[in-house]
């Protein structure tokens, strides 16, 4: 299976996380701790996860940096650096993307009420470039609430083979 | 984390960086430094990225800060020797309209005025 590398990434995790995943699963789960810890640990099981898929290396650090942007949104903002609140991250492989999925348990937000960073009066600001680095860095990104409230952040990246079109997407 | 090492060429500080500047402990290095110049009297810096291959969100913010910390104490602060990962970021979030970024250390020391 493509997420065979995948398992290895329980070697990554520390006691605090909670991670389920089956062995031929192509879905992953953990539960963060609102812990600034956490935001690294997300990095790195998604990078591995992405590693594992076949990802470039430029396309490896660019999912990095976006799940790392959704786990400091969910830290800072969603759940305001509570440690009685959990993050929640989800990584899917379906045969032709890879879709990353940040809960928090905030109070939730709408996209079109954040602040466009790149507007002139904004590029000054020193905050607020975290859900457009997630856009930049990913084919498809939205927010929509979670279930129980919060807000979830969706990233999607096209698998290098569903780009490419060699067909080759198929589990081995 | 984040290392940085001060140079003094006449009135201008270099600070050598190598590390990663990302929330916690490489934000907070990059703004005590720039805090700690400022309030030693420095006013002409430059910020030597050669060996920062990852910056955040959390650290495009702190040099944002950095630099209206510089201006608001009316001196300079220039960006020397990006990466190409650092480049694209300040490109993709227009700082690179608000950055004085040199690829040259000479070029960087004679552009303060």
């Amino acid at each position: 299976m493509r997420l065979r590398g995948v398992l290895r990434i329980q070697a990554l995790l520390g006691s605090t996380p909670r991670l389920r995943m089956a062995a031929n699963s192509q879905r992953v789960e953990v539960t963060l701790e609102t812990l600034l810890e956490s935001v690294d640990l997300a990095e790195s099981i998604v990078m591995r996860i992405a590693e594992a898929s076949g990802f470039s290396e430029e396309d490896i650090h660019k999912i990095g940096m976006a799940v790392r942007e959704g786990v400091i949104n969910a830290y800072n903002y969603g759940n305001q650096q509570n440690r009685d609140k959990k993050i929640g991250l989800t990584v899917e492989i379906s045969p032709e993307t890879m879709t990353v999925r940040v809960l928090d348990q905030g109070k939730g937000f709408e996209l079109h009420e954040v602040p466009d960073p790149l507007a002139e009066e904004n590029l000054l600001r020193t905050s607020g470039r975290g859900l457009f680095l997630m856009r930049a860095f990913m084919d498809e990104f939205s927010v929509r609430p979670g279930q129980g409230g919060g807000a979830e952040l969706v990233m999607v990246k096209k698998l290098p083979d569903a780009v490419s079109g060699n067909g080759a997407s198929q589990p081995e | 984390m984040l290392q940085g090492t001060c140079r003094e060429i006449g009135e201008i500080v270099i600070v050598d960086f190598s590390g990663k500047i990302t929330l916690g402990e490489g934000s907070s290095t990059l703004r005590q430094t720039i805090r700690g110049l400022i309030d030693g009297g420095h006013r002409k810096i430059v910020l030597n990225l050669f060996d920062v291959d990852y910056i955040d969100s959390s650290g495009i913010g702190e040099l944002v800060s950095g630099y209206t910390t510089v201006r608001n104490a009316e001196g300079e602060m220039k960006l020397l020797h990006l990466t190409k990962r650092v480049h694209d970021l300040l490109q993709i979030t227009r700082l690179f309209t608000v950055f004085d970024v040199r690829s040259n250390e000479e070029e960087a020391l004679r552009s303060f005025s």
